[in-house]
Order: C-alpha cells, then structure tokens, then sequence
C-alpha cells in the first residue's frame, strides 16, 4: 500500500476516539446513569486523549500540515520527551486508557476506537515511525536598508527601463507595458 | 456586484432543498411517536423514543442518497442527456463529490443524535426492570410478556444482565455497533490529508461501506421498538388505563392486558433502490475494463511525464473528460483517474501521466521507460480503462468566448480541447461556434513546458498559415524561476520567439494579473457568456470564482467550471 505513515492516520483515529469518548462519558455523567464513575473517566481520558494527539506530527517526507493554532501543544507534547515520541509508548497508553471504558455502554463506542487507534500505533511503531514536532523554521532577519528599500529578491527578468522601451508602433504587441511613455519619434 | 445567483444559485437551491427534508422527516418522526400507541413505550423512555427515532429517518434518507453521487456512469448519462434542456443543471451534477460528503456528514450527525438517544433508552429500560416494585408502572410494564417473550414491550426482558451486554445480544445493538465502527473508520480514513497522501489507503477503508449498508438493512431485523398493537389499542385504552395498572386483566375490568409488539424493519425500503443502482454500476465499470486496451505508443516526456497512446475498440470521448486506469500487474484492485489529453477526433486515445506515486512509478517500469531500446509491443503490459467520464469541459465549445486556466499539470484537459480546436477549424473547417480563446497556463519550472509547447508551437504554425492567428490567445506564465535562468531571459528578451518555449508569444514572469484580465475580456467581448475554465489548485479556484462574480456586470457574463480530481 505504498509507504504510507501509519502514524498519521492513527492520528486521525485516536483524535476522533478521545473526541467520542468524552462525548459518551458526558452523556453517562449528565443522565446519571449506572456506572457513571466510569463515565467521568471516560471524559478525563477522552480529554487527554484529545489534547495529546492534536499536534500533528512532522512527516518523514513530504509537506506537513499543520492543525489550527496547535503550536502550543507542540510544544507541551514535545516536552515529555521519549514518552511522546515513541508510538509504542503511545500504543500502550491508549490500550490501557481504553479499557475501563468497556464497562459501561455510553463509553463503549469510545472504548473501541481508542482500541482501534491504539493497534494502528503499534502498526505504525512496528514500522519505525516516531512523533516529530513541526517547529516553525528559524528564518535569516532581514536586513534593511536605512534609507535604501531593499530591491525584490527574485525580479523578473528584465533590462533595466532605459532599455525596455518598446518602440511607440509595437505597443500593441508588447507582452509588458511601458514604463515611460513613448512618443513616435524616439 | 456580480451574478452570484448565475454561479452558485442552483447549488444552494439543492442544497436548501435537502435541508428541508431533512428538518421535515426529523419533525415529522419526532411527532410520529407521540400518538397513542406508544404511550406505554413513552412512559418507560420519555421523549428519548423520538429523538432516537426522528434522526434514524433523516439516516434513512440520506443513506439512500449517499450511493448515488457516487455512480458515475449514470452521472454521465444523466449529464448526457440534460446538457440539452440546461448547461446549468448538468453542470450542477460535477459536483456530486462535495454533495456526498454533506450528505456523509449529515450522517455522522444523525448518528450521533441516535446513538446518545439510544443510550438514555437502554438506561431507562434498564431502569424499570431494577426498581423491582408492583408499584411502579414501569416495572410492571416491563413484566408483560414474560409468558409468551412476543407480547413484551421492554427489550431487556431480565433484570440480571447490564445494558452493555444487552447491546451485544441484540441484533439492533450488535449491527448498530459494527456499522457505527465502520463509519468512524471510513470518517478518518477520509480527511483530506489522509486521502490526498496515502490514497490506497482512503480507497481501500472506503469499501467498508458493505459493511455499513448490510449492517444498516439488518438493524432493525430484531424488531426492537415496540408500541401496543392497533387490537390491543382498541380494547386497552392508555388515556384511560394507565393509572389502573394493578387492575388490569382482573375480572370485571375494562382494561385487559395490552399486548406490544415490534415495527417492522424499514430501511430496506429506502436504500434497496440506490443499492441496486450502485452495484448496476460497479457491474457497468468492470464490463468496460474488461474490453481490450492495446498500448500503441509510449512517449517519455522530460519532467516525469509518461504519455500512453492507446487503442480501445468502439471508445467515444468528449474533449476534455478523463477515464479510470488500472494495470492488473501492478495492481488488481487499483484503478487511478488521468485526463485524455487526445482530442476525440483522433484515431487514439492518450494520456499524460505524472510519476508521482507507486503505481505511476511501477507503470513507468512496466512499459520500459527506463530502458533505452524499443520495446516489442507484447512485452508493454496489458491496461483497463474505464469511461471516459465527463467534466467541465466538455461545456468550452458551448461558449462564444472562452478562458481556459491550467496549473501546471492541470493542463492537460485544456490540451485536448486546443487539439480538438485544431481538427474542427482546420481540417473540417466545420462552423464552431466558439469565437475566442484565452488560454492560460501558469506553471512552476521551464521543463514541464516541453511536450505541451510542442502542441503550441504547431497550433501556432497551422493558425499563421490559415491567418487565423486572432482565435486563440494564449498566456504562459512562468510562476518561479532560478537566478542563472533569469539572466539567460533577460538578454534573450529582444529575441523573436521567446526563450523558452520557442513560441511567438512571450512568456510572462510571475502571476497573472486577474483583474486586469477579466476587465480587459469584459470590454472586449461585451454582451456574452464568457466560459471560465480551470483546472489547478483550490487557491486559485477560490480567486477566479471571485473574479468571475465580481466582473459579471450587465452584458458580459462570466460563467466559472471547476476541474478537480
């Protein structure tokens, strides 16, 4: 199936786990319900769940998207260290956050998706996938000029205007305009 | 202020129109439980009956209609045979794709209002069978039909299990949860930076899809929702009866025992229809894939571009659609979409492929791109082709004037299109009604020009030759450029043909300037439909569209068709 980075959808998967998961354990605490205690797990791990897998990881190649504003939590994830990085890490955590909520039906559903992402991390693990952080590139300051604008980096290929003047009688076919007007005679 | 009402009007009204189904059935199966006969359900579950229920009729619904943007061949065929009552229809039909996923996420959250119902329903059945207490309507509700297990109205017919086992050994819960699973499944698979990343991926967890419909038709096999049967309403009367329930069935009574019993499945009915219709049109693609593809030609072109002429016995092709690929041995199960870039008046068909992936990787392999000899024709491996499935631009010859944008690779369709251009007006010299083309091709690096300038640069000598040279203008921007290139261009820039494609017409450096192309087309061409085609990046669609609304005053009319794969 090509190479495809498990890991990302994995991502996909636990993200959309932790969201049902503590949708379900919401549903079981608000109504009461038998077993609500698992429930309340359910949306402390659900939240969890959530808050980890939102940063995106770097990918080994091509272009990276990034989530809306998840530089943030870039930046927490990345600060545990190994713990994060490594997926079977990952794996594990979400296999053992997953069961208690088998034991009640709202966070069932929740249960099983968070057992599903966890085997598609282990997937990715088995195929020597890590968590890369996507930290925006240091960029080289821009010097400016005091007085002086710096010219454009990259202009278009052009002479200077002295002489690009387009005689008067082939203006029409010029692919650019001038940039002083012309008369006949010049 | 532009046409918007030109460009967008009737996708809104389509999309209004859906919307006001749904609201209907969501209200109408929400009121459609609250009559007599589910009185006794109601007093167990509440309003949670009906918030369960009217969101299961919006899924019926759309999962009816889920199937059908979906089935292309018969997309064509409708599109076919509209195009002659309106453009504007059949256009609307392009855009199937953005209509199945509305309608998939219409679905997700229907599902989502049904399964949280569902949750307070198993709970409060759950409930009455607990509070062990003759008192207590709802037990006693509970406790009817314990003798025959028909008559019954609580589906949890013991108090000694727990909702979630329940839900594992009822066929409602069981293929409620399977399908929910495939659902999740197919929604993650199908985010947008999965499916233009890891396609296979995408395509393969799609087809769990089978999984969902069988699932769905065989929810409601287990009769599940129970109400009291018309008979037992008609002796049993719940207005009347429900505050005497420790008498009811003891002699001298007017309140016999009511008797409860499940709805029938009805999901089948809705969806057997658009079931039927797609596997008629899985039926219909592996037909065409199985009639003979014999490979005549094989071109490689500079940047990664592999051109694959090809014979097909009895195929017809529009200008600009596209067709499905598949090689069996690379890949069984993979079948991948390219544009024709062959104009339906040859003898051939052709495509341009970009090697990007695997599977363009492998066929490139496969018909010895790397190998430097000529290959016999029997060692080229044998290819399926499916369609050729239209797209916008079949619409161009429609138009008096048309603008033509391609991105780089996008292209490919607007090639077919000047070919066919070519064939019309030079060689049949048939009447077309299409006046003036402005074709424009904006496109990142100088190689990818060569086999398309080639195509130019005979446009060019046959139309100087018929002095036709008005028909088509065309713009070549070049959107990025080295500093060692640059120089090359500058002192080339007096030259008569331009440095880099060789044509007669410069090519022009950065991006184009819309406004002032869309103005200068305005006043050339007053009081016409001006026919706006692109093919590229959604950016770019994004911009043109809000070129086309805002310089379509009274006269001049821009009409905007998207390409997308």
């Amino acid at each position: 199936m090509g190479k495809i980075e498990w890991a990302m959808w994995a991502n996909e998967q636990s993200l959309a786990a932790g969201l049902i998961y503590a949708t379900g354990g919401i549903v079981g605490v608000a109504g009461q319900f038998r077993g609500w205690q698992f429930a309340a797990f359910g949306i402390a791990a659900g939240v969890f769940v959530c808050l980890l897998e939102y940063p995106r990881s770097k990918r080994g190649k091509g272009t990276s998207v990034e989530r809306t504003g998840q530089y943030c939590f870039t930046v927490c994830v990345n600060a545990f260290g190994p713990l994060t990085r490594n997926y079977y890490v990952r794996a594990f955590l979400h296999a053992a956050l997953c069961v208690p909520g088998g034991f009640m039906l709202a966070t069932v559903l929740g249960c099983v998706c968070l057992g599903i992402a966890s085997l598609i991390y282990l997937s990715a693990a088995i195929h020597g996938e890590h968590w890369e952080p996507i930290l925006p590139r240091t960029e080289p300051p821009k010097r400016v000029g005091d007085s002086i604008k710096e010219p454009p980096q990259n202009p278009p290929p052009r002479p200077p205007p002295e002489l690009r003047r387009k005689k008067a009688d082939k203006l029409e076919t010029a692919a650019y305009d001038n940039p002083m007007s012309v008369t006949v005679n010049e | 202020m532009g046409n918007f009402a030109a460009n967008e009007g009737l996708s809104i009204f389509v999309i209004l129109v859906w919307l006001g189904i749904n609201v209907f059935l969501f209200v109408h199966f929400y009121l459609a439980f609250l009559v007599e006969r589910y009185y006794y359900t109601r007093v167990i579950l509440g309003h949670a009956l009906s918030w369960a229920r009217a969101p299961a009729a919006c899924l019926n619904f759309n999962c009816m209609l889920i199937l059908l943007p979906v089935c292309r061949n018969l997309l064509s065929f409708l599109r076919g045979s509209i195009q002659y009552c309106s453009r504007t229809a059949a256009r609307q039909l392009d855009r199937n794709l953005t209509f199945h996923k509305l309608v998939a996420y219409m679905i997700a959250l229907h599902t989502a209002i049904h399964i949280i119902a569902h949750l307070f329903n198993f709970e409060r059945f759950m409930d009455s069978q607990l509070m062990i207490n003759s008192s207590y309507l709802p037990y006693v509700l509970s406790q009817i039909g314990n003798n025959d297990n028909r008559s019954y109205l609580n589906p949890i017919r013991t108090n000694e299990t727990n909702p979630t086992i329940v839900m594992f050994t009822t066929i409602a819960g069981l293929t409620g949860v399977v399908i929910t699973l495939a659902l999740i499944l197919i929604i993650t698979s199908s985010m947008e930076v999965i499916r233009r990343s890891y396609f296979e991926v995408f395509w393969f967890t799609h087809h769990l899809f089978i999984v969902f419909f069988i699932g769905l038709v065989l929810h409601g096999v287990g009769r599940i929702v129970r109400g009291q049967t018309i008979e037992s309403v008609k002796v049993h009367k719940p207005d009347e009866c429900h505050s005497r329930f420790e008498d009811w069935g003891k002699n001298g009574t007017d309140c016999p025992e009511p008797v409860f019993a499940g709805n029938p499945p009805m999901t089948w009915k809705w969806v057997v229809g658009p079931m039927i219709l797609y596997v008629c049109e899985r039926l219909v693609r592996f037909y065409r894939s199985q009639q003979k593809v014999v490979i005549t030609k094989v071109v490689m072109h500079p940047s990664k571009t592999l051109e694959l002429q090809m014979k097909k016995k009895g195929f017809k092709m529009e200008v600009g659609q596209y067709v499905f690929m598949q090689c069996p041995s690379i890949s069984q199960l993979e079948w991948h979409p390219f544009t024709l870039t062959s104009a339906p008046e040859e003898d051939h068909l052709s495509v341009h492929i970009r090697i990007v992936g695997d599977w363009t990787q492998a066929l490139y392999t496969a018909c010895g791109g790397d190998k430097t000899v000529v290959q016999d024709a029997w060692t080229l491996p044998k290819v399926a082709v499916d369609g050729p499935f239209g797209t916008a631009s079949e619409d161009v010859f429609r138009y008096e004037v048309v603008m033509l944008v391609g991105a780089g690779i996008g292209v490919t369709p607007f090639a077919s299109v000047l070919k066919s251009v070519w064939y019309k007006h030079v060689q049949e010299n048939k009447n077309v009604f299409t006046k003036k083309i402005y074709f424009y091709w904006l496109c990142p690096e100088t190689q990818a020009f060569e086999w398309f300038a080639d195509l130019l640069q005979s446009l060019e000598r046959q139309m100087m030759e018929k002095d036709m040279s008005d028909f088509l203008s065309y713009n070549i921007y070049l959107t990025r450029w080295k500093d060692a290139e640059a120089a090359h261009f500058r002192v080339q820039y007096e030259a008569e043909d331009d440095p880099i494609t060789g044509l007669k017409q410069k090519t022009r450096y950065g991006k184009p300037n819309w406004d002032n192309e869309f103005s200068a087309i305005a006043t050339q061409h007053p009081g016409s439909k001006v026919g706006v085609f692109l093919c590229g990046p959604t950016a770019l669609a994004t911009a043109l569209g809000k070129q086309c609304i805002s310089h379509t005053e009274s006269g001049t009319e821009f009409i905007f068709n998207k390409e997308n794969f």
